[in-house]
């Protein structure tokens, strides 16, 4: 399944409750990306589950958030065509909202 | 393949509707088809023609408009949902006494059976909201 993760890491735990789930794809669009932000709170979380998610980040989010700097290694950044293939190529997605 | 698009937040509250008509734009790009695009909850507030946004923002109910009439999306509007926010069609003005009508081009106002429908015939459907 393809989790889609739209709210900040620091005001909803989407992102814990995605890794609940055990494997899959964790896409971070919006305030979402904040998550993959190298030093952030979010980043040893990810790291941790690195080997059971695949992680996608929304770079048109990322830009707008000023941190196209920062993203941690082992996170592929897509366009919204990105975004399509995902929903694509995932059977099923979730929308974490 | 098929794609259904679910709104369920307004325009100018934060990205979701934004981050849709992107989305549905890269859908139409890549060579699939939109089979529906469902306004719900907030998210029938895109469909109001009555918005005036500065003239250096983005238009976001023109620019719905413009890709259904474009791309001939079909775009509805839950009718529980545009009856409590006031967004009337003809239909609706004449049935529940109302003096105007504010839906945009390119909407229209029917029941939640067209969710499940959309549901059903798309091969993905992915939701957009707060």
């Amino acid at each position: 399944m393809l989790h889609i993760i739209n709210k900040s890491p620091y005001d909803r735990p989407a992102l814990d409750s995605a890794l609940q789930t055990g494997e899959g794809g964790i896409l971070f669009t919006e305030d979402g990306v904040y998550a993959i932000a190298k030093g952030g709170a979010a980043e040893a979380k990810i790291k941790a589950a690195q080997g059971k998610f695949k992680f996608y980040a929304l770079g048109a989010d990322i830009d707008a958030r000023g941190l196209s700097d920062r993203v941690m290694e082992g996170i592929s950044v897509v366009d919204y065509g990105g975004f399509v293939d995902l929903v694509a190529e995932y059977k099923t997605n979730q929308s974490w909202l | 393949m098929k794609f259904a698009i679910l709104i369920n937040e307004g325009p100018y509250t934060h990205q979701a509707s934004d981050t849709a008509f992107h989305f549905a734009k890269a859908v139409l790009a890549r060579g699939h088809e939109i089979f529906r695009v469902f306004f719900y909850h907030d998210g029938v507030n895109n469909a109001t023609r009555l918005t005036t946004p500065p003239q250096d923002d983005r238009n976001i109910v023109d620019r719905w408009s413009k890709l259904a009439t474009g791309s001939e999306l079909d775009m509805v509007v839950c009718v529980a949902a545009a009856q409590r926010r006031g967004i009337v069609d003809d239909g609706e003005m004449k049935r529940n006494g109302k003096d105007a009508t504010n839906l945009a081009p390119g909407f229209r106002i029917s029941g939640l059976g067209q969710l499940v429908e959309a549901g059903i015939q798309a091969d993905r459907i992915v939701v957009f909201g707060d």
